[in-house]
């Protein structure tokens, strides 16, 4: 009875998207404050029978429903809760479901808390936002229906694919949905500022918290996929430039130029079709990246057995939605005169410079992606573009972005003066000399690139705090002062330092891991101690336990440092009989500046074990730089002209006073 | 400065930039893009020695051996109508197993014995690679779903 209480909710919550994306639409064309305001009720509904929905789905994942199909494919009575719960999202549906609910939640927050813009604007914003929503509504229910029922029902469910048990991966689709959908609102606000024809500092201003919020958690989203690949593949890795690791990055890569150019927007009044634009390729992006995952194109490490009709559904809802923007991009875009008029070496300049090569990266990463398919496409033979070529492309590309996120902060708006901005960073740049310098020295002078990396680092790390504390009077005034004038700084100063000194350390954790990472494989029977980076790993043999829904054979290692104990790892290779299928689990000690990583393999006749070691020097800085990273994006976030209530249009030509009706 | 010459410069370095990425497209593909063969293709036609490239197929039954040293790892890998003998050193994938598809990436060795690098492991025992499929279709051995 619940699943067909679900099924009937989506079916309402896509007449809720069919009344929200055509009313409010008509209703700004002909100044209708009726038919606009309906939007806000429509979007309260939609979110109201989707939640519904994605409850009635969990219910069934709870109490292991295995007359729901999806239920019986990816559940299993013994899993424990989290992944019970986790499994409603670890399917293809139930994600589906969760894209939309999303999306719902989305909308919903414009509804509720965007009181503040013009009423046409907000209707033409949700009415968008509808719109997309009946593709999506109509993708589940055509093609992907979560609550389809088997009779008769099987006594038990073949269990969620072991890998995909972990807390990291539980919580890795949620915020990478938030991500991809978050710029879902980018998107509508841009088509309807398309529609309007208007696009101004305080259309820059509404968008710019949306933005910033999916940025951050993509960012958050696609970092811990990254962790868990790390720790669960047991790879030693943690980026393989895989297709669907590319997919979830382009949105990244756009919606951080995204993100960039829309301060120009708000600050200077140019760049605005630029931004327009921006805003609909990374939507585009978003929709590209669910596809690609979804349809089962791309041959992927992390591939899963997909149906490709829905992969066709995807793309033809994807050629509408950013067919009709692009088309109305065309006809509207030459229509927004840019403002302001600056140098090339000024505040904006800089964050052309970064577009740019934003642009161009993201660019090049999808032509690596989908090289391939369309090869194989046109018939020219099985290509696999990897690594090597996505190291040598995307790094040059990156790179001056790097130096020059450090400076462009510190230059004026309209007039910058390099000069002045070199000064006031010298300390930055004389500490990043030096460490290239000692690093290069201590390399014995043959790797430039590793040397180069960690100097730049450092350049971004202490560059990006600098004019921070030379504003606040660091060391010349008293400390109380200090935090005083720390305070008042603008909320958005400190979150774009957070965010690139972020980078800086994550430029540091790729530069040293993949620089000086040590591997070692071999056969080691109890007793045997092995090297490892100037630390001694001994095997003390290996015992069998058994977990909740898994069997496993738990190996123990201690590792030494001289005779001193660093550390007991226990890697396990385990068992789940329900899925029939196997993982390894790594163990991994970290210093904070190392970690050492340790993999159970499998026995040999003579019964010794393989195993595999590494040690990862500064890996941990990767996510705790991008975390550093998206806590730049939070501190923004809180800046007080973002605030959703904020913003208010000066009083301009167009923009017809129309009574809110609520 | 004019709004012409602001963007006559932003053209430019786009321009610049753009011609840049180019070129390191252009040598990373001719370095860098590895081919699929199936074993059929190692069988019959002459592959480059030098040139690292993917194999995919399915693992023989009873032909996982472990050398002396315990971590180099012999397989056969077959599209049905023809075996190409695999080494690889190292800890394999979870989802590795005789009878099933694999992936291996690497270079053939002159002795006609790929030496793979790299086992990719897929996350989904159902799922088969669908380089693998379509090798088994064109040496006519495909049993699933046309």
């Amino acid at each position: 009875m619940i699943p067909e209480i679900g099924h009937f909710a989506i079916a309402l919550a896509l007449v809720m998207a069919l009344v929200q994306g055509i009313a409010p639409l008509v209703g700004a064309a002909r100044g209708n404050a009726t038919w606009m305001e309906l939007a806000r009720p429509a979007a309260r509904g939609q979110f109201l029978f989707t939640a519904l929905a994605f409850a009635c789905l969990t219910q069934a994942f709870v109490t292991s429903d295995f007359s729901v199909a999806v239920v019986a494919s990816n559940s299993h009575t013994l899993k424990p809760m989290l992944y019970k719960v986790a499994g409603v999202w670890g399917n293809h549906e139930g994600s589906m479901l969760m894209w939309v609910l999303i999306l719902t939640i989305f909308g919903l927050m414009v509804a509720e808390f965007g009181h503040n813009l013009p009423p046409s604007l907000r209707a033409r914003v949700l009415g968008v936002h509808g719109l997309i929503a009946i593709g999506f509504f109509a993708f589940i229910l055509f093609t992907s229906n979560p609550f389809d029922r088997l009779d008769p029902a099987p006594l038990q469910g073949q269990g969620l694919n072991p890998l995909l048990q972990d807390p990291g991966l539980a919580f890795h689709p949620p915020f990478l949905y938030l991500g991809y959908v978050g710029f879902s609102m980018a998107f509508s606000f841009a088509v309807a500022a398309l529609i309007e024809g208007r696009v101004d500092p305080a259309w820059a201003r509404w968008v710019r918290p949306w933005t910033l919020a999916a940025w951050c958690a993509l960012t958050v989203g696609i970092s811990l996929g990254s962790w868990w690949a790390y720790y669960e593949l047991g790879w030693g890795g943690w980026w393989f430039w895989d297709p669907v690791e590319n997919a979830s990055f382009m949105p990244w890569l756009a919606g951080t130029a995204l993100l960039h150019s829309s301060i120009v927007v708000e600050k200077r009044d140019a760049l605005k079709s630029w931004t327009v634009l921006l805003a609909i390729v990374t939507f585009a992006l978003s929709i590209l990246g669910t596809f690609l995952v979804r349809s089962g194109v791309l041959t992927s490490v992390h591939a899963f057995a997909t149906d490709p009709s829905r992969g066709v559904f995807i793309l033809v809802l994807l050629v509408m939605i950013v067919g009709g923007a692009l088309t109305l991009y065309m006809i509207r875009a030459p229509q927004l005169k840019g403002g302001g008029l600056f140098s090339p070496i000024s505040r904006e300049g800089a964050l052309v410079l970064n577009n740019l090569l934003l642009a161009t990266a993201t660019a090049v990463v999808f032509l690596g992606t989908l090289y391939p398919l369309a090869l194989d496409a046109v018939g020219g033979g099985k290509v696999s573009v990897g690594a090597p070529f996505f190291t040598a492309t995307f790094v040059p590309i990156m790179s001056p972005i790097l130096i020059a996120c450090v400076i462009g902060p510190v230059l004026g708006w309209k007039r910058g003066d390099l000069g002045a901005a070199l000064k006031r960073l010298r300390i930055a740049l004389l500490i990043a000399v030096a460490i290239v310098l000692v690093t290069w020295y201590a390399a014995s002078g043959n790797q430039v690139f590793s040397a180069l990396g960690l100097g730049v680092a450092a350049w971004l790390i202490i560059g990006s705090f600098i004019d921070l504390a030379g504003r606040i009077g660091f060391f010349r005034v008293s400390p109380m002062e200090m935090v005083r004038r720390a305070v008042n700084l603008p909320r958005s100063a400190w979150g774009t330092a957070f965010a690139h000194a972020g980078l800086g350390i994550f430029v540091a954790g790729v530069t040293a891991s993949s620089s000086w990472q040590t591997e070692q494989v071999q056969l080691m029977r109890t007793g045997d101690t092995v090297p490892l980076a100037g630390y001694s790993v001994t095997f003390e043999g290996v015992k069998e336990l058994k977990g909740p829904n898994y069997e496993a054979i738990r190996g123990s290692f201690t590792v030494r440092q001289g005779d001193r104990v660093i550390a007991r790892l226990s890697p396990e290779k385990r068992f789940y009989p329900a899925e029939k299928s196997q993982t390894t689990e790594a163990a991994i000690h970290t210093t904070w500046l190392a970690d050492i990583y340790t993999v159970l393999g499998d026995k040999d006749k003579s019964g010794g074990w393989s195993t595999r070691f590494y040690h990862n020097p500064l890996v941990p800085w990767i996510w705790a730089g991008v975390m550093v990273m998206a806590l730049g994006g939070g501190i923004s976030l809180t800046d007080r002209r973002l605030r959703v209530g904020a913003p208010r249009r000066a009083a301009g030509p167009s923009a017809p006073p129309v009574p809110t009706g609520a | 400065m004019t709004r012409k010459r602001r963007r006559l410069y932003i053209v430019l370095l786009g321009m610049l930039i753009l011609g840049v990425a180019t070129a390191l497209v252009l040598t990373a593909f001719e370095d860098s893009i590895v081919f699929f063969h199936s074993p059929t293709d190692i069988a019959t036609k002459d592959l480059p020695k030098d040139r690292r490239f993917r194999v995919g197929g399915v693992v023989v039954a009873d032909s996982i051996k472990r050398d002396t040293d315990g971590v180099t790892i012999r397989f056969g890998l077959t599209d049905l109508a023809n075996t190409v003998a695999v080494t690889y050193r190292g800890v394999l994938p979870d989802l590795f197993r005789e009878g099933q598809g694999a992936v291996v990436e690497g270079k053939l060795g002159a002795d006609g014995v790929f030496r793979a690098d790299e086992v990719l492991a897929k996350h989904d025992e159902t799922y088969m690679p669908k380089e693998v499929a379509d090798a088994l279709k064109k040496s006519g051995q495909w049993k699933g779903k046309p």
